[in-house]
């Protein structure tokens, strides 16, 4: 992960931000399971067939959802295609650089990915309209605008919340313009470990402060569907066993507050 | 994870469909030194995986703005040749593959001593000859033989191994009907001696307790994946005495 623009944390900051956690607390008060605020605005770029501008603190993305029709993966005939992208936008980082995607922006896209897929949001079998040869192809677009941490939530997010509006073109395949079919709502949750502590939704200080991350995207019946452990550190079984109780117990709590 | 079928993975007697009781590893291989050049190298059969580590460095890292002051940089690179799967893959990196030289890269880090090195790369470059699930994992088990074979200080060795949900049941080590058709894939990158978890990945669908299920098989499996890595790097040093006169 980037650095900020001094390149790295202040040592004062450092030594405050891991006092303060030894005390339970985080640098803005949080607990240290929970999350920033969240907002959610849907319908935010109505030329798109649906899309969500989602702040998660100071964390900022725009998701917008795209549907044209065209071929079908060969092993895959019967089925719709949905593919994610992430783009980390100059804008929103002194050192985020325009270009093709780096490694850190396929990790996010594929991790939203997963969750999406994984968790059988879309019934992809729904999207068929000439069996083997044409089906409905569903682009998840994901422009990063301001960075302050915790990005694979931030875009879950707003994946997610774009998807549930979104409404597929029918009428352009001479039939009639359809909600896109939603079946389920996966939620990620990305914890990092700074000391021995673990930190759900890490601001940028924090993320520059862990030694490792993980994610853990569940859904309604609290089942996992998708993991990812990342940077160098390491996590105990244990640590990873708490990590996903609390995603759960978080996923709960978010459905309930932003998707009723 | 893979789509659903019709396909029976698991038997009236619980056996799977390559007849591997659901705590069985799938055959596995370890030779270390068989490239020329590298620093240290390694190949594994595992399964029908047929993957070649070759490990540089630690050497300069370049280009220079990627060196870090403080420890050595270990970058992987995960490569599929073109052959490796049923239809030809198109050479070069992908998005797959670009995300797992990343998770690779990661957890060989946390066991190689790499404040031992400031400024410096150790390459890793796996390349995938024959893939038949778990290429990653297998190459991580390699990486970790090529490491220690190339001389490079390391804490501990760094275990791939992986366990899914095939059939509404808990097996280790997933072979490849399993992976197109199962529920859900775990690969783990384990410490060996600490038990520290240093890669995970996860996808399908798996309640806490099956995850609870799926661990305790990989944790029991890395002892025995272990010794087999020990056993290659001992061999690598036998050879070496018996060059040497015995002594």
């Amino acid at each position: 992960m980037p650095k900020d623009e001094a390149g790295v944390l202040s040592e004062i900051k450092r030594n405050y931000i891991l006092k303060k956690l030894k005390e339970g607390k985080r640098g803005d008060g949080r607990s240290p399971e929970s999350f920033r605020e969240i907002s959610i605005t849907t319908n935010y770029v109505p030329r798109s067939a649906g899309s969500a501008y989602v702040k998660l603190g100071r964390t900022k993305v725009v998701a917008g959802i795209k549907i044209e029709s065209g071929e079908p993966f060969p092993d895959t005939p019967n089925q719709g295609v949905l593919t994610t992208n992430v783009e980390l936008l100059p804008m929103a980082f002194p050192t985020f650089e325009a270009g093709p995607p780096n490694e850190g922006s396929i990790e996010i896209a594929r991790v939203v990915d997963r969750g999406i897929r994984e968790s059988k949001m879309i019934d992809l079998e729904s999207l068929v309209i000439e069996p083997a040869k044409k089906v409905w192809i569903v682009f998840a677009d994901i422009d990063v605008i301001d960075f302050d941490g915790n990005l694979i939530d931030a875009c879950t997010l707003a994946v997610v919340s774009a998807l549930k509006s979104a409404v597929v073109p029918g009428s352009t395949e001479g039939g009639k313009d359809f909600a896109l079919p939603v079946r389920s709502l996966p939620i990620s949750v990305t914890m990092v470990k700074i000391g021995d502590e673990l930190v759900a939704d890490p601001d940028l200080e924090e993320e520059q402060l862990s030694t490792a991350r993980i994610t853990v995207t569940t859904t309604a019946d609290e089942h996992i569907r998708a993991m990812q452990k990342g940077d160098t550190g390491y996590f105990t079984l244990d640590e990873i066993r708490k990590a996903i109780k609390l995603s759960s117990d978080i996923g709960r709590q978010i459905r309930e507050k932003h998707f009723k | 994870m893979g789509t659903a079928s019709d396909i029976k993975l698991i038997d009236e007697n619980g056996l799977r469909i390559d007849g591997r009781s659901p705590t069985e590893l799938r055959p596995l291989k370890i030779e270390t030194d068989v490239l020329e050049r590298a620093d240290g190298s390694a190949f594994i059969e595992w399964g029908g995986n047929k993957i070649l580590v070759a490990v540089y460095g630690p050497r300069e890292a370049y280009p220079k703005h990627t060196q870090d002051i403080e420890k050595a940089v270990v970058k992987a690179r995960y490569n599929m040749s073109a052959f490796s799967v049923d239809e030809r893959k198109r050479p070069g990196p992908d998005r797959r593959s670009v995300e797992i030289s990343k998770v690779i890269s990661e957890a060989l880090s946390a066991a190689v001593m790499v404040e031992q090195f400031p400024r410096a790369q150790i390459d890793v470059f796996i390349e995938v000859l024959q893939a038949d699930a778990g290429t990653r994992i297998a190459g991580l088990t390699a990486s970790s033989v090529a490491l220690a074979a190339a001389g490079i200080p390391m804490r501990d060795m760094v275990v791939g191994c992986a366990a899914g949900k095939v059939d509404g049941k808990i097996v280790l080590d997933l072979g490849k009907e399993e992976d197109n058709f199962g529920q859900a894939d775990l690969p783990m990158g384990i410490l060996a001696k600490s038990g520290k978890i240093v890669l995970m990945q996860m996808d399908g669908d798996l309640s806490q307790e099956e995850f609870d299920q799926a661990t305790a098989l990989i944790m029991d499996a890395t002892k025995r994946i272990y010794d087999i890595q020990r056993e290659a790097l001992a061999g690598k040093y036998r050879a070496l005495a018996l060059e040497r006169g015995g002594e």
